[in-house]
C-alpha cells in the first residue's frame, strides 16, 4: 500500500492531530490547568485553520485509495469555510465551557466536536458510499452526546434522545436507498454509479433517490424531515445549537450536492430536479410560516435555519458551477450571520438566563452593542444590503436562474416572496430590541472577552464579506475550474 | 461620487454635520449640473456623462457603474434639496445621532440609485434606501407606527422581490446568444437583445416592482399609513424622493430596456395609474388627518408621473420628470409644514383646528403657497408639470388615451377641492381650540427649511424652460423610435 496517499488527507489528519493534542492535554495535564482547555483548543484549532489556508494555496486535485477519497481546491475551500465557522463556535463556547456544570467534561466536549468535524470532512471528500456512510455516522452520533451536555436540564436529554433517534432513522433510510442503488448499478463508487446506470430511469431508481435525498434531508432539516429541529435546537446547549445549525448543515448541503451531481447527475431533469423543487418550496414556506409564531429565540432561529436550508438548496438545483460557488458562498455568509445571532443569544443567556423574544424588549437601551450585532445578523439573514446576506441571496438566485427554464423562474419567485415573510419575522426581533417600550429585563452587562471576540469576528464577516468582492470571485473561480461538473453534458 | 460623499460624512454625528453635509451635497449637485450644461453646450452628445465603471464581481460582470444624464441630475438636485430641508425640519429630534445615521444611510441609497447605471448596484442602493425607513418610522414615528412601519417595509420589499427576479431575467437576456452578459443599462439598451416573449414576462415584473414604490393603484396602501406615522423629515424624504425612485426606475429600467413590451402592455398599467390618479384625489377629499390628505394626494400625483411615462411620448415624459421634481418639492414642503403645525397643536385632525392664519401667519402663508403649487397655479411648479403632462398625453388621438387623459384632468379639480377645503378650515375659519391661541410662529430653522423649498418651487414655476431643456436634451431619439413605431 502506498502510504503517501495519506498525504492527500492533510485536512483530516490535521483535525485528528488537534483531537489528539486536546485529548492528551485533557488527560495528562494537572487538574488546576484544565480550565485552560478551552483556550488550548482554540489556539491549536486556530493554528490548524491557518495551516488549512496555506494548504489551500497549494492544493491540487488529488484522489487517493483508488478513488474513494478525493481532494481538490473546491473541497479544501469548503473545509476551510467550515474551519472558520468552527473556530468562531469554539471561541464563543469558551465561557460556557468554563462554567461549573462543565467542570470535568470540558475536554470531552471538544473531543466530540472535533470527531464530528472529522466525519463531515469525510462526507465532503468521499467518492465511495462506504466512506461516506462512515463520515455520516461519525458526524451524527457524537453530536447526540453533545446535545445532551447540559446534564442538569431535562430538555437537553429530551433533545438528545430525539436527535439520536432521528439520526439513526435517517441513516437507515439513507442506507436503504444505497442498497437499491447498489442493486441497480453493482458498485458504490460515485463514478461507477454514474457510468453504469442506464439512462432510462426505473421506478427502483426513483425510490432509491427519494430515500437518499430523504436521508440527507434529515441532516439538512428539510421539510418534511424537519420535525426534530426545533426541539433539539431549543434543548441543546446554545453552543451546540449554533454548531448544529451552521457547520453540520453546511457540510451536509455540500455533500448532498456532490452526491447528486457526481453519482446521479444524469437524472437531473428526469427525477431529482422535481424532488428538490418540491422540497425547496415546502422547506422555505413552512420554515418561514412556523418561525413567525416562535417566542423562544432558539426555536425561532431553528425555523429560520430550516428556511435558510431551502435557499441553500437552490444552489444545488442550479446544477452548474455558479450554483456550487453560490452555495459555498451562501454557507460562508450564513455561518457568519447565524453565529452572530447565536453569539448574542448565548451571551445574554449566559449572563441572565433569558431566551425569549419578549425579554429582548428595549435591549437597545441597555446593551446597544449587542443589539446592534443582533440587528446586523438579522438584516444579513433577511438579505438586506449592504450586508453580506444580500449578496449571497442575490448570487444564489442568479445562479439558479442561469438554468433558464420557466419552472425555475417560478421557483425563484416563490423563494423571493418567502424572503418577504422572513423579513417580517427578522424585523420582529429588531422591533423588540429597538422599538418596543423599554421595560427591559436584561440589565446592562459586559460580556466575556471570548464572547466579544467571537461576535466581532462574525460582525466583521457580515460587514465585509459582501462588499469585498474577491471572496466570491475567488470561490467562483475555483468552482468553475473544478472537475465536478466537467463530465456533465 | 455623491454616494461616497454621503458615506464619508458619517464620521461625526452632530446635526451641524448633517446640515453642512447636505449643503455640500447641494453644492455638488449644482456643480454637476453646471458642468453638465457646459458639456452639452460644447456639443458633447454622449447619452450619459461621467460614465465610470469599476469592476466589482468580475465573473458575473457586475460593475460599480455610474453615469448621469439630465434626468438623474434633476433627481440629484431634488434629493439634495430635500435632504437639506429635512435636516432643518428635524432640528429637535430625540436621539439625533441614530436618527441622522439612518437618514444619511437612506440618502446614500437614494443618491447611489440615481447615479448608478448598473442594474445590480442600482438594485442594491434601492434596497439600502428602503430598510432605514423601518427604523426611522418605528422608532421616531407617531400613531400606529409599528403597524405602518411593518406594512411599508414589507410591501416595498415585496415589490423589490418581483424586481429582483425581473432584473436577473434581464441579465440573462442582456446579450445576443454567446455574447457577454451584462448588467449595464446602456449596453443592454444597445444590444436590444431581449426577445419579445421575454419582454412580456419581464416588463410587468420590473414595472410592478418599481410601481409599488411609485404607489401604483392596487399597491399604494403602504403610502398613507407610512406617511402618516413617519416623523417629519422622513415623510418629506419619503414622499419627496423615495417615491420618485419608483417613477425613475420604471422609466430607466422597465421602459428603457424593454420598449416593445412597454408599447404593447402600456394600456394595462395606464388603467391602473389612471385609477390611482383619480382614486387618490377622491380619497384625499374625505380624510380629516392632514398627513393622510397629503399622502393620498401624493398617491394621486405620483400616479400622474407613471401615467405620463406610459403615454410614451417626449412631451408627456418630460412632464413626468417635471412632475417628479415639482411634486417632490411641494410634498416635502407640505409635510414639513404639517410636522411643524403638529409639533405645536399636537393634533393633525382638521376638525380640531382653525384660524391658524392669525396664530402662526408664516406657516399658514407657506401652507397656502404649497396648496397653490399642488393645485397647479401658474407661476408655481405644479402648473408647469401638469400642463406638460396633459398636453403630451392629449397627443395620442385614439379614444382610449383621450378618455384617460380627460379622466386624469379631472383630478386637478378634485385636488382644488381638497386643498381649498383644508385651507378654509385650517387656516381661516374660527379658532377651534382656545389653547392654540398661545402657540408661536416658526423658529429660524423651520423658516430656513420652508423658505428653501418655496424658493425652489417658485423658481421652477418661473423658469421651467431651464429644466425642460435639461430633460428633453437627454431623451434619446432612437429610444422613441423603438417605443412608438406608430408615432414616428
Amino acid at each position: 500500500m502506498d502510504y503517501s496517499q495519506f498525504w492527500a488527507m492533510k485536512q483530516e489528519m490535521g483535525v485528528l492531530i488537534v483531537f489528539f493534542l486536546v485529548f492528551l492535554y485533557d488527560t495528562f495535564m494537572p487538574k488546576r490547568t484544565l480550565k485552560a482547555t478551552a483556550c488550548f483548543t482554540c489556539i491549536t484549532f486556530l493554528l490548524f485553520t491557518v495551516a488549512g489556508f496555506f494548504d489551500f494555496m497549494t492544493c491540487r486535485t488529488y484522489s487517493a485509495f483508488s478513488g474513494m477519497y478525493v481532494t481538490s481546491p473546491v473541497i479544501v475551500a469548503i473545509k476551510n469555510i467550515l474551519n472558520l465557522g468552527v473556530f468562531i463556535v469554539l471561541v464563543q463556547s469558551a465561557k460556557w465551557a468554563n462554567s461549573d456544570v462543565m467542570a470535568i467534561r470540558r475536554g470531552e466536549f471538544y473531543e466530540l466536536l472535533l470527531i464530528t468535524l472529522f466525519g463531515m470532512y469525510l462526507m465532503i471528500s468521499a467518492r465511495h458510499f462506504l466512506l461516506f456512510v462512515i463520515g455520516l455516522e461519525s458526524a451524527s452520533l457524537p453530536l447526540a452526546a453533545m446535545v445532551a451536555f447540559d446534564k442538569n436540564r431535562y430538555e437537553s436529554h429530551e433533545a438528545a434522545i430525539k436527535y439520536i433517534l432521528t439520526a439513526v432513522f435517517s441513516s437507515a433510510i439513507f442506507m436503504m436507498g444505497l442498497s437499491f442503488v447498489y442493486a441497480l448499478s453493482g458498485s458504490l463508487y460515485f463514478s461507477d454509479i454514474y457510468a453504469s446506470l442506464s439512462t432510462t430511469p426505473s421506478w427502483l431508481l426513483v425510490t432509491a433517490l427519494a430515500f437518499v435525498i430523504a436521508g440527507m434531508g434529515f441532516k439538512l432539516s428539510l421539510v418534511p424531515f424537519h420535525l426534530w429541529t426545533a426541539d433539539v435546537y431549543q434543548g441543546a446547549p446554545t453552543t451546540v445549537t449554533s454548531y448544529l445549525s451552521v457547520i453540520s448543515k453546511g457540510a451536509a448541503a455540500f455533500a448532498l450536492l456532490v452526491i447528486l451531481v457526481q453519482a446521479f447527475g444524469l437524472f437531473y431533469s428526469d427525477i431529482w430536479e422535481w424532488m428538490l423543487y418540491a422540497l425547496i418550496i415546502l422547506t422555505i414556506t413552512i420554515g418561514n410560516l412556523f418561525a413567525i409564531r416562535q417566542k423562544n429565540m432558539k426555536r425561532f432561529l431553528a425555523f429560520s435555519s430550516i428556511s435558510q436550508a431551502g435557499y441553500i438548496m437552490l444552489g444545488i438545483v442550479a446544477m452548474n458551477a455558479t450554483g456550487m460557488a453560490s452555495l459555498m458562498y451562501y454557507i460562508l455568509v450564513y455561518i457568519f450571520s447565524n453565529l452572530a445571532a447565536f453569539g448574542v443569544i448565548s451571551a445574554i443567556e449566559n449572563n441572565t438566563g433569558l431566551v425569549n423574544m419578549n425579554d429582548y424588549n428595549g435591549l437597545y437601551k441597555t446593551n446597544p452593542r449587542l443589539s446592534f450585532a443582533m440587528m446586523l445578523a438579522m438584516f444579513s439573514l433577511a438579505g438586506i444590503p449592504p450586508f453580506a446576506g444580500f449578496f449571497s441571496k442575490f448570487f444564489i438566485f442568479t445562479s439558479a436562474i442561469q438554468q433558464g427554464s420557466i419552472p425555475i423562474y417560478i421557483l425563484v419567485l416563490v423563494a423571493l416572496i418567502n424572503t418577504i415573510v422572513s423579513l417580517y419575522y427578522y424585523l420582529l426581533v429588531v422591533k423588540a430590541m429597538f422599538i418596543n417600550p423599554d421595560d427591559c429585563k436584561i440589565a446592562p452587562f459586559k460580556s466575556a472577552a471570548p464572547e466579544r471576540l467571537g461576535l466581532w469576528l462574525s460582525v466583521a464577516g457580515i460587514l465585509f464579506l459582501g462588499l469585498a468582492s474577491p471572496v466570491y470571485n475567488y470561490i467562483l473561480d475555483i468552482a468553475q475550474s473544478s472537475p465536478l461538473f466537467s463530465f456533465i453534458p | 461620487m455623491l454616494g461616497a460623499l454621503a458615506l464619508c460624512r458619517n464620521i461625526k454625528w452632530i446635526r451641524t454635520v448633517a446640515v453642512v453635509g447636505s449643503l455640500m451635497l447641494i453644492g455638488l449637485s449644482i456643480w454637476v449640473l453646471c458642468d453638465y450644461l457646459d458639456n452639452r453646450a460644447a456639443g458633447n452628445m454622449a447619452e450619459m456623462l461621467w460614465v465610470g465603471s469599476y469592476p466589482w464581481f468580475t465573473p458575473l460582470n457586475i460593475n460599480l457603474a455610474v453615469g448621469v444624464d439630465g434626468i438623474s441630475i434633476v433627481m440629484l438636485l431634488l434629493s439634495s434639496i430635500i435632504v437639506f430641508a429635512g435636516s432643518f425640519a428635524s432640528w429637535k429630534i430625540e436621539q439625533p445621532k441614530e436618527f441622522f445615521l439612518w437618514l444619511i444611510l437612506l440618502s446614500t441609497g437614494v443618491f447611489g440609485f440615481f447615479i448608478s447605471i448598473d442594474l445590480f448596484t442600482m438594485f442594491m442602493f434601492y434596497e439600502v434606501a428602503l430598510i432605514p425607513m423601518y427604523l426611522l418610522i418605528g422608532v421616531w414615528g407617531s400613531g400606529n407606527k409599528n403597524y405602518s412601519a411593518m406594512k411599508l417595509t414589507l410591501m416595498l420589499m415585496g415589490g423589490s422581490a418581483f424586481l429582483m427576479l425581473g432584473l436577473i431575467g434581464i441579465y440573462y437576456h442582456s446579450a445576443p446568444e454567446g455574447g457577454q452578459l451584462t448588467w449595464n443599462i446602456l449596453e443592454i439598451a444597445q444590444n436590444a437583445s431581449i426577445e419579445k416573449g421575454w419582454q412580456y414576462f419581464l416588463f410587468p415584473l420590473t414595472f410592478v416592482g418599481f410601481g409599488v414604490l411609485g404607489a401604483m393603484f392596487p399597491f399604494h396602501t403602504w403610502s398613507p399609513d407610512g406617511h402618516a406615522s413617519a416623523p417629519t423629515a422622513v415623510s418629506m424624504l419619503h414622499a419627496g424622493v423615495l417615491m420618485k425612485l419608483g417613477g425613475y426606475g420604471c422609466f430607466r429600467v422597465a421602459m428603457y430596456l424593454m420598449p416593445q413590451a412597454a408599447n404593447d402592455l402600456a394600456w394595462i398599467f395606464l388603467i391602473l395609474t389612471g385609477i390611482s390618479v383619480v382614486y387618490g384625489a377622491f380619497s384625499a377629499c374625505v380624510q380629516t388627518d392632514l398627513k393622510y390628505i397629503n399622502a393620498y394626494s401624493s398617491v394621486s400625483h405620483c400616479g400622474l408621473v407613471l401615467f405620463a411615462i406610459l403615454m410614451l411620448n417626449t412631451t408627456a415624459m418630460s412632464g413626468a420628470i417635471m412632475q417628479m421634481l415639482s411634486h417632490g418639492l411641494m410634498t416635502a414642503l407640505f409635510f414639513a409644514l404639517i410636522g411643524m403645525i403638529y409639533g405645536r397643536t399636537h393634533t393633525r385632525d382638521v376638525r380640531q383646528m382653525g384660524g391658524l392664519m392669525k396664530i402662526m401667519p408664516f406657516l399658514a402663508v407657506c401652507y397656502v403657497i404649497a396648496g397653490f403649487a399642488s393645485l397647479g397655479l401658474p407661476g408655481l411648479s405644479g402648473f408647469v408639470a401638469e400642463m406638460t403632462i396633459f398636453v403630451g398625453s392629449f397627443q395620442d388621438s385614439d379614444f382610449f388615451h383621450r378618455f384617460f387623459t380627460i379622466l386624469a384632468c379631472c383630478s386637478i379639480v378634485i385636488t382644488a377641492v381638497y386643498i381649498l377645503r383644508v385651507v378654509g378650515k385650517l387656516l381661516l375659519g374660527p379658532v377651534q381650540d382656545k389653547h392654540h391661541l398661545e402657540l408661536t410662529d416658526a423658529t429660524w430653522w423651520e423658516r430656513t427649511s420652508t423658505v428653501t423649498l418655496i424658493l425652489c418651487v417658485a423658481f421652477i414655476g418661473c423658469f421651467p424652460n431651464f429644466f425642460m431643456n435639461l430633460i428633453e436634451f437627454t431623451f434619446n431619439p432612437e429610444f422613441f423610435r423603438a417605443l412608438m413605431p406608430a408615432v414616428n
